[in-house]
C-alpha cells in the first residue's frame, strides 16, 4: 500500500508542479487542483496509514490506542479539502475575471511578444 | 492564570468576525459605523491584553478552546510577542478603516466585511499556538487580502491579484507538507509541545524534521517575502487599493514573526542538534532581500512602488536580525528588531496612504515622468479612477504643507535618519550586531556584523535619496501649487500614525524597555513551554499512550 500512496503522490504532484509552471490560466489552476491531492494524500500518509482501523475510539472504558488509526492527520486532511476547494474556486472566478478584461488566458494578460 | 478563562484572550478574533458578518445585514452607513466601532473595540482590546502581558511575567495568557487540556487541542497563548503584534495590528486597521471611508470603500463590494475577516485572520495567527491553526488563520487572511486586492477591479488589479493568488496557494500547499511533515515526526503540532520533542526526536528522523521545518519556512518566507521569493510584493502592494496596502504592511510581518517564533520554540537554544536550524538561510537571504529592496527603491519611478519596495527593505533588515539571532546571537539584537519592525510597519503603512493622496494631484507632466514604470509592465494599463478628483468630507485649507510634513516625517522614519523612531531602531540594531563578539564567543567583530552595517546603511541612504528626490518632485517642482483638496477624514489617519512614530520615539525608553522582555521571553521560552502545558494538571494516561514529557531546560 505504501508504494502505491507514494507513487499516486508523485505523480500528483509532479503534473501539478508541471502544470502550475505553464503560462495558461487554466494549466496554472488545474495545477493547483493536482497539487493539493497530492499534497493531502501526503498530510494523510503522515498518520501512518493502515487497514482495518477506525480512528474513533469507542467509550468502553481503556482502550489500546495501537489498534487505532490516527484520527489527526485525517481532521487535517478534511480541513486542507475544505479550504483547497474553496481557494480553487475564488482562483478560477479571478481567472475568468482576468481572461474577460484582457481578452487572452495568459497568466500575465497579454501575450509574450514573439 | 489559574482562575476561569480570560475570554478577553479570543475577542480580537471574535470582535471582527461578528462584526463581518453582522455588517452583511446593513446598508452602507451602517456598515461604516460597525467597522469603525469594531476596529476601536480592537485597539481597546490590544491595549488590555499588552497590560496583561506586561503584568504577569511569569506566566502566559492562555485560552484553551474546548477545554482540553494543552497539547491535545488547539489553545491560544498571549505573551509579549503576540499582544505587541495584536496591537499593531489594530492601529494600522484603525487608521485603514477610517482612510476608506473618504472613498475607497465604495469602490466595490464588501470592503468593510473583508477587512474585518482580515483582521480575524491576522489576530489569530498572531494568537494561536498550534501550527494547524496557523494554518487556519493563515488561510483566513489571505482569502480576505484576495478579495481587497483585487477591490475596486481593473487590469491591473486582477492580474496582480491572480498572480498573488497563485503564488500564496502554492505556498498554502508547501505549509501543509511542512507541518503534517512535522507531525509525523513529532506527533504534535501545538508548538510549545514542540519545543518539548524536538530535542527528543531520533537521530535518524532528524533529516526529515529539518526537511519539515525548512519547507514550512519557505511558506513563510514567501509570505515575509524574502529574496528570491520576492517577486510578487512590490506589483501586488502597489496594485491593492491604498487602505488594504497599509495594512498588508503588517502582512508581511506575520511571516516574520512566526518565523521568530516557531524559530524561538522549536529551534532554540534548548533544541540540542537541532538549535539555530536554518538561521544562516535567513541571515543570508534578509541580506539579499535588502540589497534588492534597496536597488528596488532607488530604482522605482512612483510612490507606490517605492513603499512596496520598502516593504522589502524592512523585511530583509528583520530576516537578517532573526537569522543572526538564531546564530547566537543574543536577545538584545532581538529587541531591537521589534522596535524597528513596529516604528517601519507603522511609517509604510502610512506612506501606503499618502502615497494616492500625493498621486491624486499628479499631473499629465507626472505622469509622463512615470512613463519607465512601464519597464514593470504597470504603465500601459495604469488604474482607471474616473472619480479621483471627486471629494468628499470637508477638506482642509494648506493640504499641501500638511502633506508635505507627514511625507517629510514619514520619510526619516523609513530611511532611520535622526532624530526619530527608525534611527533608534537602526541605531539599536547596529550597536547590538557590532558588540556582539562573533559567533565563537571571540572579541572581534564579526563579518556578518560588518556586511549587515553596510548594508543597512547603505539601504538608509538609498532610502532617504529616493524618498526627497519624490518629495521635491511632488511639492517642490509641482507645476500647480496646490493638491486638489485632501478631505480630513483622509488626513487625519496619516497624522495619527505618524504621531505614534513620534510617540514612540520620545518614549523610547518604556517602549524598548517592553522590546527587551519581550526579545528575553523569546529567547528563553521556558515560560511560554511551561505556561502552555502546565495549563492543567497533565493527565495520568495520556491519550497517545506515553507520558508527557517534562520540560527540557
Amino acid at each position: 500500500m505504501e508504494a502505491v500512496l507514494a507513487i499516486a503522490i508523485g505523480i500528483l504532484v509532479a503534473s501539478g508542479v508541471w502544470l502550475l509552471l505553464r503560462p495558461r490560466t487554466f494549466q496554472v489552476i488545474i495545477g493547483l487542483a493536482l497539487l493539493s491531492y497530492g499534497v493531502n494524500l501526503f498530510i494523510f500518509a503522515m498518520g501512518r496509514p493502515r487497514t482495518n482501523a477506525a480512528p474513533l475510539l469507542d467509550k468502553s472504558g481503556v482502550v489500546d490506542p495501537s489498534l487505532y488509526a490516527d484520527p489527526v492527520p485525517q481532521a487535517l486532511v478534511l480541513t486542507a479539502i475544505v479550504i483547497s476547494f474553496a481557494t480553487t474556486a475564488l482562483f478560477l472566478v479571478v481567472m475568468i475575471a482576468l481572461r474577460g478584461l484582457t481578452g487572452t488566458d495568459h497568466v500575465d494578460g497579454k501575450e509574450p511578444d514573439r | 492564570m489559574t482562575q476561569g478563562p480570560d475570554h478577553i484572550l479570543i475577542a480580537p478574533i471574535l470582535i471582527p468576525l461578528v462584526a463581518g458578518a453582522l455588517m452583511l445585514f446593513y446598508g452602507e452607513a451602517q456598515r461604516r459605523v460597525i467597522a469603525v466601532l469594531s476596529t476601536l473595540g480592537l485597539v481597546v482590546v490590544a491595549l488590555e491584553l499588552v497590560d496583561m502581558a506586561t503584568h504577569s511575567a511569569t506566566s502566559v495568557g492562555l485560552y484553551l478552546l474546548g477545554d482540553w487540556p494543552p497539547p491535545f487541542a488547539i489553545v491560544l497563548v498571549l505573551d509579549r510577542l503576540s499582544a505587541l503584534m495584536v496591537l499593531l495590528t489594530s492601529i494600522l486597521a484603525l487608521s485603514a478603516v477610517v482612510f476608506a471611508m473618504a472613498r475607497w470603500d465604495r469602490r466595490g463590494q464588501h470592503f468593510h466585511s473583508l477587512f474585518q475577516f482580515l483582521l480575524m485572520g491576522l489576530n489569530g495567527a498572531f494568537l494561536t499556538g498550534d501550527l494547524f491553526n496557523l494554518f487556519v488563520f493563515f488561510e483566513v487572511l489571505l482569502a480576505a487580502s484576495y478579495g481587497l486586492v483585487l477591490h475596486g477591479s481593473g487590469t491591473l488589479r486582477v492580474r496582480a491579484g491572480l498572480h498573488y493568488i497563485a503564488i500564496n496557494l502554492a505556498a498554502s500547499l508547501l505549509f501543509l507538507i511542512g507541518v503534517s511533515l512535522i507531525y509525523g515526526v513529532t506527533g504534535t503540532l501545538n508548538m510549545a509541545d514542540l519545543a518539548v520533542r524536538v530535542p527528543l526526536v531520533a537521530a535518524e528522523n532528524r533529516p526529515l524534521l529539518a526537511a519539515g521545518a525548512a519547507i514550512l519556512g519557505i511558506a513563510f518566507l514567501v509570505k515575509a517575502a524574502m529574496w528570491p521569493l520576492c517577486f510578487w510584493l512590490p506589483i501586488t502592494y502597489t496594485a491593492a487599493p491604498p487602505p488594504a496596502a497599509a495594512v498588508f504592511a503588517i502582512l508581511s510581518k506575520v511571516g516574520v514573526y512566526v518565523l521568530l517564533r516557531v524559530s524561538s520554540l522549536a529551534f532554540g537554544s534548548a533544541a540540542a542538534q537541532m538549535t539555530g536550524l536554518g538561521a544562516e538561510v535567513l541571515l543570508w537571504g534578509g541580506l539579499a532581500t535588502l540589497v534588492f529592496g534597496t536597488v528596488g527603491v532607488l530604482a522605482s519611478q512612483g510612490l507606490g512602488r517605492l513603499a512596496g519596495c520598502s516593504v522589502l527593505v524592512s523585511s530583509g533588515t528583520l530576516l537578517a536580525i532573526v537569522g543572526i539571532s538564531g546564530l547566537g546571537g543574543g536577545s538584545t539584537m532581538v529587541a531591537a528588531a521589534l522596535f524597528y519592525l513596529v516604528a517601519s510597519t507603522i511609517a509604510i503603512s502610512a506612506l501606503f496612504l499618502m502615497v494616492e493622496l500625493i498621486e491624486r494631484g499628479e499631473s499629465e507632466l507626472a505622469g509622463i515622468l512615470t512613463v519607465t514604470a512601464e519597464a514593470y509592465g504597470l504603465g500601459d494599463e495604469e488604474i482607471e479612477e474616473e472619480d479621483l478628483r471627486v471629494v468628499s468630507g470637508p477638506g482642509i485649507p494648506r493640504a499641501t504643507t500638511v502633506l508635505g510634513m507627514c511625507f517629510f516625517t514619514c520619510a526619516l522614519v523609513l530611511a532611520g535618519v535622526p532624530p526619530l523612531a527608525g534611527f533608534l531602531g537602526k541605531f539599536a540594531m547596529l550597536s547590538a550586531v557590532l558588540s556582539f563578539g562573533g559567533f565563537d564567543g571571540g572579541t572581534d567583530i564579526p563579518t556578518v556584523g560588518i556586511v549587515f552595517t553596510a548594508v543597512v546603511i547603505v539601504s538608509g541612504l538609498a532610502a532617504l535619496i529616493a524618498l526627497v528626490r519624490e518629495g521635491i518632485r511632488t511639492f517642490w517642482a509641482a507645476e500647480n501649487e496646490e493638491l486638489p483638496s485632501v478631505p480630513l477624514i483622509e488626513l487625519v489617519p496619516v497624522i495619527v500614525l505618524l504621531s505614534l512614530t513620534l510617540a514612540m520615539t520620545v518614549k523610547a525608553g518604556p517602549v524598548m524597555h517592553y522590546m527587551e522582555a519581550t526579545a528575553t521571553s523569546l529567547h528563553h521560552p521556558y515560560v511560554y513551554v511551561r505556561g502552555v502545558l502546565g495549563a492543567v494538571p497533565l493527565p495520568e494516561a495520556a491519550v497517545g499512550g506515553e507520558p508527557v514529557p517534562e520540560v527540557a531546560e
